[in-house]
């Protein structure tokens, strides 16, 4: 299962202006795993998935993928590397329909394995292909965010950023999504690393979680391990959760 | 305004008598308004000293017309607006063929184009077709092609530029700088002319990189008139304010010239009858031309990835770049070649006016192209060229509306009134539709079959 090291995060620090949103956070994500990430509200989350992608940029500390060094690089320089990311809020083109969506994902090849490519999004969300003239602003959020996950698997990334996946979906959908990213890592040995705030769902998905609080990464463990860490159910487990 | 007319009081009213009362009423609320604006003016007479004007008849014009138009407006308008309206609800919603004409809009556009200079000379004869051809034909061309190229920056790639006129004054400069000294033909010229505007596209673009939305609309308003404070205070280049003239004429392809000296004037070598039509209808056609040599490049490109990478910047910047989407390059490109179609027309405007100014340059003219381009829906061709033959063409015909002044007096210039017209269209297409004439944006890809994208894209109000 442990493969080589992908993406390899060390003692990253991120500001916004003075205030210090990551304080030396240290992350590894090996080839084929899923990895989680989970913490409250404003614990930094989602800045270390942008500090990745070089906006905001890493003050100190150095991000490692597959071998190059990526923390001074502009962030499509980054993208061209072949990671992938369907960031918060999901961000699709609302305008575009969801076949143009889809194509701007291609971008990086020059649609050279476009036909392909969107048969095997299409067979993953079917629904898409239902939408497929449909502008992305009139799509539903649980559709959105097929979109925004197929958009980002058209540039064939090595590694995929999901960054909330759940956010605001019916618990069947979310479902639907999870199961949906099992599949491409169990099928095509997708590595995934998954930002998350429903802790249940993501640490069953997940070979690996990190828990983070405040900016700092408190603990780590196999997703099994975690699920079963009383602190961890403490905090954000049982308070609701299914 | 319709809302007020149909409060609950009146549900008991025959529209008739409602249109009385309201006619009646907005007949006493402009009596009070104008009484002071139009029926007294402060005049000068001769020996200096203020006196009063009474224009009683002009305010009794007014009044009467206020309150004939109230009551036509509520008593016939506003009762076959809701009736149209309730049978359109009552009428399920079928997706109607669009008729023979909206089908083939296009086809049938271009072939007026074609053959408007024809039925001109033929309606009016040579020298009676010069001002169709030349002051309505050529000028609406031309605001077509300005704003089919700012299209390109504002409507595709969302980077609003208030300073567009700047790259027509560096291509109708650039032509009558090199044609004046160096006696270039414009067929030389207009490539560099097109060329030294995208320059200066990319020029303005490496600063205003990291701009967006109100920031870069005010960056690139200076810019524009930085250029052209510089045309009038560069003297030893430029000529300042003087302008400069005798800019040579377009021949066609050095076969055929339009100077009457020259010994293959037209005239002389299609052996007819001298007139200054020929060079205006020829004009106009290389017009037509240079503005389908707009849309087809626009059409392209909007398929190839550069074009959908300007769409996709103008939806969502930061989601552009995690696609590996390079946005410096792009919206470089898309300023450069939005300039270069600025300079195309700015070198046509030179040639065909043998005279350049800064005045030609100033503000108010990139703000009738960027009007244009937003009342027809921005990324959309045909709205444009729409708008552009409304918002121009309507000016133009102002000045043929004699009979005004004997509604309105002998002073009354229409062509005055201009800007109330531009003004006026504005906000009723904004009323009306919102996202400009033609709303609906064709998707530029497709699986199987073609299949129109009902809801609109195009900007609504937000920068």
């Amino acid at each position: 299962m442990a493969g080589t090291t992908l993406l390899d995060v060390k003692g990253v620090e991120t500001y916004y202006g003075n205030i210090r949103a990551l304080n030396g956070v240290n992350v590894t994500v090996n080839q084929g795993e899923i990895v989680a990430l989970i913490g409250a509200n404003g614990a930094g989350k989602s800045t270390l998935m942008m500090t990745i992608f070089g906006a905001p940029r890493a003050r100190a500390g150095t991000i490692t993928f597959a071998g190059n060094d990526i923390t001074q690089m502009p962030t499509h320089e980054i993208a061209r590397l072949r990671i992938a990311q369907s960031p918060e809020g999901r961000r699709i083109f609302p305008r575009m329909t969801v076949m143009e969506n889809l194509q701007m994902g291609a971008s990086l090849d020059n649609l050279q394995h476009y036909a392909e490519d969107v048969e095997k999004v299409f067979s993953l969300f079917p629904r898409l292909k239902e939408r497929i003239g449909q502008r992305g602003g009139t799509l539903s959020g649980g559709e959105q965010q097929m979109l925004s996950i197929g958009r980002a698997l058209m540039a064939r990334p090595k590694l995929l950023l999901l960054d909330e996946p759940s956010l605001g979906l019916a618990p069947l959908i979310v479902k639907q999504i999870f199961d949906a990213i099992r599949e491409l890592n169990k099928s095509q040995g997708l590595t995934v690393f998954l930002v998350e705030q429903n802790a249940f769902g993501a640490l069953k998905l997940a070979t690996r979680g990190y828990v983070m609080v405040n900016g700092n990464v408190t603990m780590s463990g196999t997703g099994k391990e975690l699920l079963a860490n009383p602190e961890v159910r403490a905090a954000y487990l049982e308070g609701g959760h299914h | 305004m319709a809302a007020t007319v149909s409060s609950g009081r009146d549900a008991v009213a025959t529209p008739i008598q409602r249109a009385f009362r309201e006619a009646f009423y907005a007949g006493a609320i402009s009596l009070g308004l104008f009484v002071l604006f139009i029926g007294l003016r402060t005049d000068q007479n001769i020996t200096n000293e203020l006196i009063l004007v009474q224009r009683w008849l002009l305010l009794a014009i007014v009044v009467i017309a206020v309150t004939v138009g109230r009551f036509l407006y509520v008593a016939y308008a506003v009762p076959a607006m809701e009736r149209s309206k309730a049978e359109k609800a009552a009428t399920p919603a079928v997706v109607a063929e669009p008729g023979f004409i909206k089908q083939n809009f296009n086809r049938i556009g271009l072939v007026i184009l074609l053959l408007y200079p024809i039925a001109m000379v033929l309606l009016f004869g040579f020298q009676g077709s010069l001002k169709w051809v030349d002051n309505f034909g050529i000028q609406i061309l031309i605001y077509v092609m300005l704003a089919w190229g700012l299209n390109i920056v504002v409507g595709l790639a969302g980077l609003l530029d208030l300073g567009y006129v700047a790259f027509y004054a560096v291509g109708a400069y650039a032509y009558a700088l090199l044609g004046t000294h160096f006696g270039l033909s414009f067929w030389i010229l207009l490539p560099a002319a097109g060329c030294m505007a995208a320059f200066w596209g990319v020029m303005l673009g490496f600063p205003v990189l990291r701009l967006r939305g109100d920031y870069l609309a005010i960056v690139t308003l200076a810019f524009g008139e930085i250029i052209r404070l510089v045309l009038i205070n560069w003297r030893e280049v430029t000529n300042g304010s003087a302008g400069i003239s005798g800019i040579p004429k377009v021949s066609f392809f050095g076969l055929i010239s339009f100077n009457v000296s020259d010994p293959n004037y037209i005239a002389k070598v299609l052996h007819i009858a001298q007139s200054g039509a020929y060079y205006k209808i020829f004009l106009y056609y290389l017009a037509l031309g240079l503005c389908l040599l707009t849309a087809f490049v626009t059409i392209r490109l909007r398929r190839l990835p550069v074009g959908r990478a300007w769409e996709a910047l103008r939806e969502d910047e930061i989601a552009c770049r995690s696609l590996g989407i390079n946005t410096t390059t792009t919206k470089l490109t898309a300023f450069a070649t939005g300039a270069m179609f600025g300079g195309f027309a700015g070198s046509f405007f030179a040639a065909r006016q043998g005279f350049v100014s800064p005045e030609s340059f100033v503000f108010l003219e990139s703000a009738i192209i960027l009007a244009i381009v937003v009342l027809g829906g921005m990324g959309s061709l045909g709205g444009i060229a729409v708008a552009a033959l409304v918002m121009i063409g309507g000016t133009e015909i102002l000045r043929e509306l004699d009979f005004l002044k004997a509604v309105f007096g002998p002073d009354f210039t229409p062509e005055l009134y201009r800007m109330l017209l531009f003004g006026m269209a504005m906000v009723i297409v904004m009323l009306w539709k919102p996202r400009g004439f033609v709303g609906s944006r064709e998707p530029t890809a497709f699986l199987k079959e073609r299949r129109a994208v009902s809801a609109s894209f195009t900007k609504e109000g937000h920068g």
